[in-house]
């Protein structure tokens, strides 16, 4: 692989990246406010037909970008009515306004446009063009340039503005969260409630503005994808998207700047996913690495109870028996022969390791203590 | 507590949520310029006034009843289990390799191995989720919702590699053996003399194993040892571990008896209707069951109804989609509604009816 294929993988791995940064900072904010969120999904499915829709009918994209927050903050508020004024379920709340954004955005576009629960395709107008840089190279000469000039042109410029605002939402989010007292009040509210009303601040007032942050980021994720990843809405597009950054949220531990690295890391995987359909790798590598998994689940539990064995040693067990039969099946090629890795593999690549993290084996991630929970004042 | 009676928290507060569901959607079907009565017309039509619209109506019937317990044993013990759609799919994988690979005399006996094999699946793919949860503390509801992903991946992987035919172009196995078909309903109905009921509807045997995992789950929830600590754990942790119930035993336990009962919705889908392992065969399944449970209050008998529910709305929701322009997705947004009103927004409608119930009180 050539320089220039790795910058084009990592320039994908940015825009593949962007509509998840937004969303994880958006449940960053709401989680850090103690409001659980797994409705990021459909936000951003709502966001992306709302954006599509009013862009495709107006030619405007700003117009699109507005309507596209307009539709997640609808969602938010509906999310805040339910977990913070009502006191109910966040979770339950969030998997209501998911279906909610699945149903409508299919239903209403299909009135609307009649396409078959799609936008028109967006034509220029409509769209966020790619923004080129300041003396970058156009993309036909680009390899003919120099590394450096290379690495600016394509990796650095040519993305959408969205992309630019997504990065510099990381800076923002870390400077409103760390360095303001509204950060302050918000980490405190999802830590103890009752401390920050004690202090005579609104923690209704506070979860609602996390809440309503969350549903401007989600939008702008959503706008996003329909205008500027892609030309126009298409049903579902938003594809586990708002699962994936929840994932990232807790792989980054609800930190602003691990959210950036993890939502690269993922993206990345996305990229790696679209450009190379074959994988080839060693089967020894293959089957040594499944079998070192195995065996070191099987020094891990050697000391455990009885639960820890069953299921840790199982696990242990079906990874070395995944290894053997690589193997065997093998042994006629070779043992240096390749075999391509399975592409559902890096597909399921950001799932496995949220749950790894999730697992604590590598470091713990700990979420807000109050983080689900509805304040109830004391009377 | 105490300010309703009881009938009025358990069929007042659904009913009005339902009720409040339904007006929105009709305001839906009214926005998009169809008669939201000659809609309803329609999917009494097709569904309750045809044979074999009863008989697609059981068929999504089944999937939601086993998805639907599924989500209320995990509710019992206080945990949200987001997992359905993904332990259904590794009970399809369950039932797929029950029926390939095992030469299976007669169906009665296949359908044995097929709710054991998928079962199994569905309680591994529960286990591990609840052994993070109990052993690690991570997070049910996020595990169970990225081990959906990870399932979808798994069933992919099968699907496109080892269990295709040679040959074949489509994601899916071989046909199972004629020996392990389960009749239908069209089968056991012309078997009893009535030749042209339920024509080529997809409702099977699996029907009657659905209604059996009701009656096993009502047991088992308020008769057995064990569901009395599942309740007592749901009810408060640290009062159920002061009584001496361990709370790893129980997450573990309630846990991988819903991955059961979601896995053995592939029985009905798989080795019932399609006869082989299909991708998607889920449909969605597994998330209706949650609009299930929060709608039935979690008890079986509650469970069956709002099934019969969702499967009329399943069915009536294709007749629309066939003979108007109203989508199918607006079965979704019913689903979204009912969890919304049922399951996020209850204190809007248990509030005026406490109110009102207590008004009533002090009159009387």
């Amino acid at each position: 692989m050539d320089f220039l294929t790795l910058l084009q993988v990592l320039d994908s791995s940015l825009r593949l990246a962007t509509p998840l940064l937004l969303a994880c900072l958006a449940g960053l904010f709401s989680e850090r406010a103690g409001i659980f969120d797994i409705g990021l999904e459909g936000k951003m499915l709502a966001a992306a037909f709302l954006s599509a829709a009013i862009a495709a009918a107006t030619g405007s994209v700003w117009l699109g970008l507005l309507a596209g927050i307009g539709a997640s903050l609808l969602l938010s508020a509906i999310h805040g009515l339910a977990s913070i004024t009502l006191r109910g379920d966040q979770i339950i709340s969030g998997v209501a306004i998911n279906f909610l954004a699945a149903g409508l955005t299919v239903v209403i576009s299909q009135d609307w446009f009649g396409q078959g629960g799609r936008t028109p395709p967006l034509l220029s107008g409509g769209r966020f063009e790619p923004l080129n840089l300041p003396g970058a190279v156009p993309a036909k000469e680009i390899s003919q340039a120099g590394p450096f000039m290379q690495l600016y042109s394509e990796l650095l410029s040519g993305h959408s503005l969205l992309v630019y605002v997504a990065l510099l939402m990381v800076p923002l989010t870390w400077f409103v969260l760390y360095k303001t007292r509204f950060g302050l009040r918000l980490r405190a509210v999802g830590e103890n409630p009752a401390a920050v009303d004690t202090a005579g601040i609104s923690v209704v007032g506070l979860r609602y503005a996390a809440v309503g942050i969350c549903g401007v980021l989600c939008g702008i994720a959503g706008a996003y994808m329909a205008t500027a990843l892609q030309a126009g809405f298409v049903k579902d597009m938003s594809a586990g998207r708002g699962f994936i950054a929840l994932a990232a949220l807790i792989f980054a531990k609800w930190r602003p700047w691990y959210a950036l690295g993890a939502c690269l890391l993922f993206g990345f995987f996305f990229a790696v996913d679209n450009r190379f359909q074959n994988i080839l790798l060693p089967a020894w590598v293959m089957s040594g690495v499944l079998l070192a998994l195995g065996c070191g689940l099987f020094a891990y539990v050697r000391n455990k109870t009885v639960l820890d064995r069953i299921v840790l040693g199982g696990l242990g067990l079906g990874l070395a028996i995944v290894a053997t039969l690589i193997t065997l099946s093998n042994l006629s090629a070779g043992l240096g022969s390749t075999i391509k890795i399975p592409v559902v593999f890096i597909q399921s690549l950001p799932y496995v390791l949220t749950v790894v993290v999730l697992a604590g084996f590598v470091g713990k991630a700990i979420p807000p203590r109050s983080g689900g929970v509805a304040y109830v004042k004391e009377k | 507590m105490g300010v309703m009676p009881k009938w009025a928290d358990v069929v007042l507060v659904p009913l009005i949520s339902l009720i409040i569901a339904a007006l929105l959607s009709a305001l839906l079907i009214l926005a998009i310029g169809e008669s939201p009565v000659a809609a309803l017309k329609l999917m009494i039509e097709g569904t309750l006034l045809r044979s074999s619209g009863w008989g697609y109506m059981l068929y999504y019937t089944t999937n939601f009843i086993f998805t639907g317990l599924a989500v209320s044993v995990a509710f019992h013990a206080a945990l949200f289990n987001i997992g359905g759609e993904g332990q259904a799919m590794m009970g399809g994988l369950g039932v797929a390799l029950v029926c390939l690979f095992i030469p299976w005399p007669h169906w009665s006996f296949a359908i044995i191995g097929a709710s054991l094999g998928a079962a199994v699946f569905g309680m591994i793919w529960a286990g591990l989720p609840a052994y993070l949860q109990a052993k690690r503390g991570s997070h049910i509801v996020i595990t169970t919702i990225m081990f959906n992903f990870i399932a979808a991946g798994v069933l992919n992987f099968f699907l496109v590699g080892a269990l295709k035919p040679k040959g074949s172009m489509d994601p899916a196995t071989a046909n199972f053996p004629a020996s392990t078909h389960l009749p239908t309903f069209e089968d056991m109905a012309s078997l009893m003399g009535f030749e042209k009921m339920f024509r080529a509807a997809p409702a099977n045997v699996s029907f009657f194993l659905a209604l059996v995992a009701c009656v096993l789950v009502w047991f088992l929830i308020w008769r057995s040892p064990l569901g009395y600590e599942i309740r007592a754990m749901g009810k408060s942790e640290p009062a159920a571990r002061y009584a001496g119930i361990g709370s790893v035993k129980i997450i573990m336990v309630a846990m991988m008896i819903s991955g059961a009962l979601s896995g053995m919705m592939a029985i009905n889908t798989t080795q019932g209707e399609s006869e082989r392992l299909i991708l998607n065969f889920t449909e969605g399944a597994g998330f209706i069951g949650i609009a299930v449970a929060l709608m039935g209050r979690s008890h079986p008998l509650g469970v069956l109804l709002a099934a019969l529910l969702f499967g009329f709305l399943y069915q009536g929701g294709a007749e629309l989609a066939l003979w108007t322009k109203i989508p199918r997705e607006l079965i979704v947004v019913i689903q979204a509604l009912v969890i919304l009103f049922t399951g996020a927004l209850t204190l809007m409608v248990r509030g005026p009816l406490e109110r009102l119930f207590l008004s009533l009180r002090r009159r009387g």
